[in-house]
């Protein structure tokens, strides 16, 4: 996996995502879940092209249920962006690059 | 080849296209890869439904009757090494989809991004039309607006969020048990819904499903709606007898109630069935159109199997291949 996308877990959540000064885009995946890893490409360009504008971080959802639940994620992939800690905007299923970017750039 | 093409680069001319990334499509692509026809093929874009590369298996768990491989693949797996085993041999394969064909002209006229432009993005000497289908959902009320709330279109992707809750599964196919079968790993109870009294699934899948005691069957049943405000807290349910109403308190709905082909790119272009699937003829993949061939689910809503799949989309390949040959010859 591109060193560009970091990787959130319960324990780290809070500090990274509340404290951060940019967007963080969070991917809620799965081992398990093919729709999931058909967008880590995307993910990984969306990160690159987009570098100091957004982070792009990955949540397992197998190992963290907290941070899950707290969100209320019910089907993934759910990438849901984070915006002064709070979520801003929250996309449901694995979607082209260009239709992820133009649901998160008005919040970039 | 045109000197226009020649001089800009583009639009590309290629001896073969294909479009769809299934067992049909890489299938084509293998073999017209190994013909040395250099095939391109447009896979489609990411999606949580089958309309993304891989097709339909992307969203299935253990294929247990895909010859060769004695204790089963995961369909997301399968379609992986399907793939490497293509580009094996050099086929090109782009993550992108199709917007508009136009097979008036020849070579046809292949169009990515905007569907409207002057220019298309790759000429074809012969097209493969791997499409595929892809599941119905039920069109009732709220359905849509659940999607992702209790209303999932991909089970493997979704049964883990509903450990110990009641789910239910709509339809009486091989997909259905299917479905009804992984769910029963995470649920305190599956509910399969079916419209008449007896189920349309294979003997084995039948068999496997009844003897879950996790698996209950509600039958004559249609799902009328889908309640909740914030996610999924019932469905109700028409008899599709008595027209007595009733609910069930399911918090997880997962359908499973039939296909329709992805031919909506072909309408007007080459032609179709009165269900929309592509017409073949003569046990070939032959269409109307001289040139175009069609493989796997997008004309055939009988065997609909990974396999009949993959053998349609070598039939393709060579089908193409021939015609290449002809046309070269007159």
């Amino acid at each position: 996996m591109s060193e560009k996308i970091e990787t959130l877990t319960d324990a780290t959540f809070d500090e990274n995502v509340k404290g951060s000064d940019v967007p963080v885009l969070v991917d809620f995946w799965a081992e398990w879940c093919g729709p999931c890893k058909m967008i880590t490409p995307v993910l990984e360009e969306i990160a690159e092209e987009q570098a100091g504008k957004v982070r792009i971080a990955k949540l397992n959802i197998d190992d963290n249920l907290d941070v899950t639940r707290r969100f209320d994620v019910m089907s993934i992939p759910t990438l849901i962006l984070f915006k002064d800690g709070e979520p801003a905007a929250r996309l449901i299923g694995a979607k082209p690059k260009a239709a992820l970017l133009e649901e998160i750039s008005a919040y970039l | 080849m045109t000197e226009r093409t020649e001089r800009t680069g583009r639009p590309e001319r290629r001896k073969v296209v294909v479009i769809g990334s299934g067992p049909a499509g890489l299938t084509a692509a293998l073999y017209s890869a190994r013909a040395q026809l250099e095939p391109l093929v447009y896979e489609g874009e990411p999606s949580s439904t089958s309309d993304q590369p891989g097709g339909q298996l992307m969203l299935t768990t253990d294929v247990e009757n895909y010859p060769g491989f004695v204790d089963g693949i995961m369909g997301p797996e399968l379609m992986g090494v399907m793939r490497a085993q293509a580009q094996r041999f050099d086929a090109e394969i782009r993550t992108q989809r199709v917007s508009r064909i136009d097979v008036s002209p020849w070579p046809f006229h292949v169009f990515v991004g905007d569907p409207d432009g002057d220019e298309p993005t790759a000429l074809a000497d012969t097209l493969i039309i791997a499409t595929g289908a892809r599941s119905l959902m039920l069109g009732v009320p709220n359905e849509e607006r659940l999607l992702g709330y209790g209303v999932s279109t991909c089970a493997t992707c979704d049964g883990f969020f509903f450990r110990d809750q009641h789910i239910a599964v709509v339809g009486g196919g091989d997909s259905a048990m299917e479905e009804a079968l992984f769910l029963a790993r995470f649920g305190s109870k599956v509910t399969v819904i079916h419209r008449r009294d007896e189920l349309r699934a294979s003997k084995i899948m039948q068999d496997r499903a009844r003897e879950n005691p996790k698996i209950e069957f509600k039958w004559n049943s249609t799902v009328t709606d889908v309640c909740g405000d914030t996610k999924v807290s019932g469905l109700r349910l028409q008899d599709t007898v008595t027209g007595e109403e009733s609910e069930l308190d399911a918090t997880g709905l997962f359908v499973a109630i039939g296909h329709e082909p992805n031919s909506s790119l072909l309408k007007g272009q080459i032609e179709l069935e009165d269900n929309g699937y592509v017409k073949t003829f003569d046990g070939t993949t032959r269409t109307s159109v001289d040139g175009v061939f069609a493989c796997g689910d997008v004309q055939d809503h009988y065997y609909r199997q990974a396999v009949t799949s993959a053998g349609s989309g070598c039939m393709a390949a060579i089908d193409a291949e021939r015609w290449l040959e002809m046309a070269k010859g007159e």
